[in-house]
């Protein structure tokens, strides 16, 4: 099939079926190379980069996009909104204290190494917290996550006995130094990181998938196709936590304490869905690039001026600039801006095909209803 | 008997929260936004309450004739300049943009201010009339008066003047209401002023009544969302009936065990009511339909 | 075809009584609908069309009576359910997933049953897409196979709800006003489409106010009025009974009307 083939040839040959093969989009091969490069990259930066602080950052912004990749697997495919995902974070923190604690792991890789069971812990409560939030839709879903999550700060708060109340839990960090110390923690966050987001992949390409996007764009109408809606949220609500939860378990033993305040922490949730949302809520690059862009300057501000109440105000005001801003997110404005420079392109194309054809017969052009966009 | 002195400071404390609340669930209601500044507002409001008191001399109450129209003009402001350019998902997008907000106005008040516990003062904070063994602080009665006052001026408002019809179309369907010219924006705008004013108003009493710093507001904001959802998102009345029956209840629970267990009885007594009725007390059937 | 001898029927309405408030929308209805037939429900607005169809697929309880779907009693079974039976439906104001594209609407509609782990796999398998491809083909749709749902035009997006039914293989489609805003090229498409479909063997009820799209396409119609049937028939007989015709226009035209033969009365207006 020869086509008077603009700058860039759209048909590849590899696959020319018209339904499936998406030409407005990057090519499969291209979308590989780019996330290759992204790991090596990400693989290689604490081997190049020595200063301790910055892999420190690199470690904290691991953490992020583990959690970022969670977070979306969940409210980013469903829809709903959960802010309130901290619960999970702070079950995490909290389940390896603990471990740690009452079975006496002695600081060193037996702290990292029962990173999942956090995430399992987190998982597990997921499914009650799942049956009672997701009762609700949208706002009410969204304040009610909320609440839950107060809900278990405060009973952290209370039970001193277990969890230390507000004077917090120590997690001895393990006894290595210097960058012995942060890239274990780096390796390992990345490699969980790099396990969600191919959860995350999977997820996308099921029918279960299928299933929450439906719910999203509207869920009576994918109840009534058969779509079992409240499993395929309470799942998406589970594995999501699982990965939430795992992402926890890593920060205690990395910060060497866990308090109330910070392991149930309201603004960790605000700092995920910022991150997805600049990224691209939904999409399966989204949380990563929001989490690899804000999140070291997240971590970085937080370094320079905490201490500072002008951290607050500059944080707040970077806020409000980004969500007016970039409405809909880095990936999905930009992949549609291609998306659009390659249609009308290949439109032209077309019609010009269209035209030699017409001039050669007398078959009207495009007698398929649809063929004309708006036309119909 | 102590319970009986727990539910007296409920129900005078419910007056209170109810006014904070009203603002947060009527701004719900016709933008559907969750205004996750109102805490913060309410502190605003109280420490300009305390500015002008100390600094003018004036009595607390005299200060809202300034504060009102200065937080509503403020409320006005934030959604034309913030919200009102928010095309898509509106639902998140308003309430990270408040979330933000209420960020930088807690970063400038401590800046201005500082960490330190302040209260407004006036010479009838600390008295109160007693009735057998009861107690009756005088500020908390002199607060619900006001919150009663206020309330009662809203529903006027609400129900009597043309600007609360063209509200109460836009709640219910902001299409249609367009559709007969009103102008949802500027329906909006003067909401969330309203909004903000109401809020400043508690934000006076609860000056008066409770010492406060900047992180004050993310006690209050938890707790003006549980009372707005279990009254229903929108419905004034539900946040009222809300506040008081929250109210009693944490400070039934603070007195029979103890006041932490008030606090978590909060939460709890949300995600219950929630399980059983999804829309609040009063809620619409939105939250359980798309 | 005229016919007067019984048919068999697919779906019994019997009884079924709804009200809202005091709005009585459906008030002891009773009907049936032939099974291999094009069947079509009309009536003047307020008639209870569309609230029928509510009961008939799930969406609505009604408040008294059954709906039977060859011989299966499915009043009370929610939407998915009736789904499942296969019994498909469109609606007045066209629903689709906006933000997923022509091909992902498609094959979340062709998920039928199936058990948690089939989920797993890619939504779509090569069979799958086959189908897909061939629905598409079908209805037109096929140079729009990527496109954002959303971005269609109206008329496209009543073909994709179409197509969303046509992929699940009911047994029987309804089609609640599917000629409301659309042109004459693409309603005739339609109607081709909804014979060849027929002839396949899917029944079809039909809701409309088109009366030529009714009477051209429909081999018998229904009528109702004020929440119940007035008569059924073929449709050059219901169109001339002089009830139907007081039933739309209110006049009382009740002298002089003769019973037609091959016209069933199946209660009062």
């Amino acid at each position: 099939m020869a086509v008077a083939a603009p700058a860039r040839d759209l048909l590849s040959p590899r696959e020319v079926d018209p339904v499936f093969y998406d030409r407005f989009a990057l090519s499969k091969r291209t979308r590989a190379i780019a996330w290759l490069v992204l790991g090596a990259i990400l693989i290689a930066f604490p081997i190049v980069i020595t200063n301790a602080t910055a892999v420190s950052i690199g470690v904290f912004t691991m953490l992020f996009l583990l959690a970022a990749v969670g977070w979306n697997i969940f409210s980013g495919y469903s829809g709903y909104i959960s802010i309130g995902h901290a619960v999970y974070y702070g079950f995490g923190q909290y389940t390896v204290a603990l471990l740690i604690l009452h079975l006496g792991i002695q600081p060193g890789a037996g702290e990292i190494a029962i990173a999942p069971l956090g995430g399992l812990v987190a998982a597990a409560v997921a499914v009650p917290v799942g049956f009672l939030v997701l009762r609700v839709r949208r706002h009410t879903f969204i304040v009610l996550t909320i609440a839950v999550m107060f809900i278990f700060q405060l009973l952290a708060f209370n039970f001193p006995s277990i969890t230390g109340g507000s004077t917090g839990m120590n997690v001895p960090p393990p006894l290595w130094t210097g960058t012995h110390f942060t890239m274990p923690f780096y390796y390992v966050a990345l490699g969980t990181a790099i396990v969600a987001l191919v959860v995350s992949w999977g997820i996308r390409r099921s029918k279960f998938g299928l299933g929450l996007l439906a719910i999203r764009d509207d869920e009576d109408r994918a109840k009534g196709l058969g779509i079992k809606v409240t499993r395929a949220k309470l799942i998406a609500l589970v594995t999501s936590a699982f990965f939430v939860g795992v992402a926890g378990a890593l920060y205690a033993p990395f910060v060497g304490q866990v308090f109330p305040q910070f392991a149930f922490d309201p603004f960790y949730d605000l700092y995920l869905a910022v991150f997805v949302f600049v990224g691209g809520l939904g999409t399966l690059s989204g949380p990563v690039l929001g989490a690899l862009v804000l999140g070291p300057i997240q971590k970085y501000s937080e370094i320079q001026f905490g201490a500072t109440t002008l951290y607050l105000i500059v944080y707040g005001v970077l806020f409000v600039l980004i969500l007016l801003l970039l409405p809909r997110g880095i990936v999905p404005s930009v992949a549609d801006r291609y998306r659009s420079i390659l249609a009308s392109r290949w439109r032209r194309a077309e019609e010009r095909r269209a035209a030699a054809t017409a001039a050669a017969t007398t078959a009207p052009a495009g007698s398929e209803v649809g063929y004309q966009r708006g036309g119909v | 008997m102590l319970v009986l002195q727990g539910i007296i400071d409920g129900i005078l404390a419910g007056g209170l929260y109810a006014l904070m609340g009203a603002g947060l669930t009527l701004v719900f209601g016709v933008m559907e936004v969750i205004n996750f500044a109102q805490g913060i507002i309410v502190v605003l409001g109280a420490y300009l309450t305390y500015v002008f008191s100390t600094h003018i001399g004036v009595d607390p109450f005299v200060t809202l004739l300034i504060t009102i129209p200065i937080m509503f003009v403020f409320g006005y402001g934030v959604y034309e300049l913030l919200l009102r350019p928010i095309k898509r998902d509106r639902v998140i997008m308003s309430l990270l943009v408040m979330y933000a907000v209420a960020v930088i106005v807690e970063g400038v008040l401590d800046l201005a201010f500082g960490g330190t516990l302040v209260q407004v003062h006036a010479s009838y904070v600390n008295k109160s009339i007693h009735v057998g063994s009861l107690d009756f602080p005088l500020i908390y009665l002199y607060a619900f008066g006001l919150s009663a006052l206020l309330l009662a001026l809203l529903y006027l408002l609400l129900y009597r003047t043309k600007f609360g019809r063209s509200l109460r179309a836009t709640t219910q369907n902001p299409t249609a209401a367009q559709l007969v010219g009103i102008d949802v924006h500027r329906v909006s705008a003067t909401t969330l002023g309203i909004g903000v004013g109401l809020g400043a108003a508690g934000g006076m009493l609860f000056g008066a009544t409770t010492a406060f710093n900047a992180s004050s507001s993310y006690d209050l904001i938890s707790r003006l969302l549980v009372i707005v959802i279990l009254g229903g998102f929108g419905s004034v009345w539900g946040a009222m009936i809300a506040a008081i029956i929250m109210l009693v209840v944490e400070d039934v629970v603070a007195v029979v065990w103890s006041p932490v267990w008030g606090q978590t009885v909060f939460y709890l007594v949300l995600a219950l009511v929630l399980m059983f009725r999804p829309e609040g007390l009063f809620g619409r059937r939105v939250a359980r339909a798309q | 075809m005229v016919g007067c001898e019984p048919q068999v029927s697919l779906i019994d309405v019997e009884d079924v009584s709804k009200a809202y408030g005091g709005i009585r929308a459906l008030d002891g209805c009773t009907m049936s609908f032939e099974d291999g037939r094009i069947n079509g429900l009309i009536g003047p607005n307020g008639s209870g069309k569309t609230t029928l169809f509510n009961v008939m697929t799930g969406y609505e309880k009604p408040d008294g009576g059954c709906v039977r779907f060859a011989g299966d009693e499915v009043t009370r079974l929610s939407p998915d359910r009736v789904f499942g039976r296969g019994i498909g439906r469109t609606f007045q104001l066209t629903r689709i997933f906006p933000r997923m594209t022509v091909v992902e609407n498609l094959h979340v509609a062709s998920q039928r049953g199936g058990g948690f782990w089939k989920e797993l796999s890619r939504w779509s398998s090569p069979g799958e897409r086959e189908r897909t491809k061939e629905v598409l083909d079908f209805v037109g749709l096929t140079r729009l196979a990527t496109e954002q749902a959303g971005n269609l035009s109206y008329g496209q997006q009543k073909l994709l709800e179409f197509a969303c039914i046509i992929i699940a293989r009911p047994r029987v489609m309804l089609l609640d006003e599917p000629a409301g805003g659309v042109n004459p090229t693409l309603l005739r498409h339609l109607a081709s489409r909804v014979r060849e479909l027929n002839a396949e063997g899917i029944t079809f009820v039909i809701v409309e106010h088109d009366m030529e799209f009714v009477m051209g396409l429909c081999d018998r119609v229904c009528v109702m009025h004020q929440g119940r049937a007035l008569c059924a028939g073929p449709p050059e007989l219901v169109r001339e009974d002089p009830l139907v015709l007081e039933a739309y226009l209110g006049t009382d035209m009740r002298e002089g009307a003769s019973t037609v033969p091959g016209v069933s009365e199946l209660g009062g207006g």
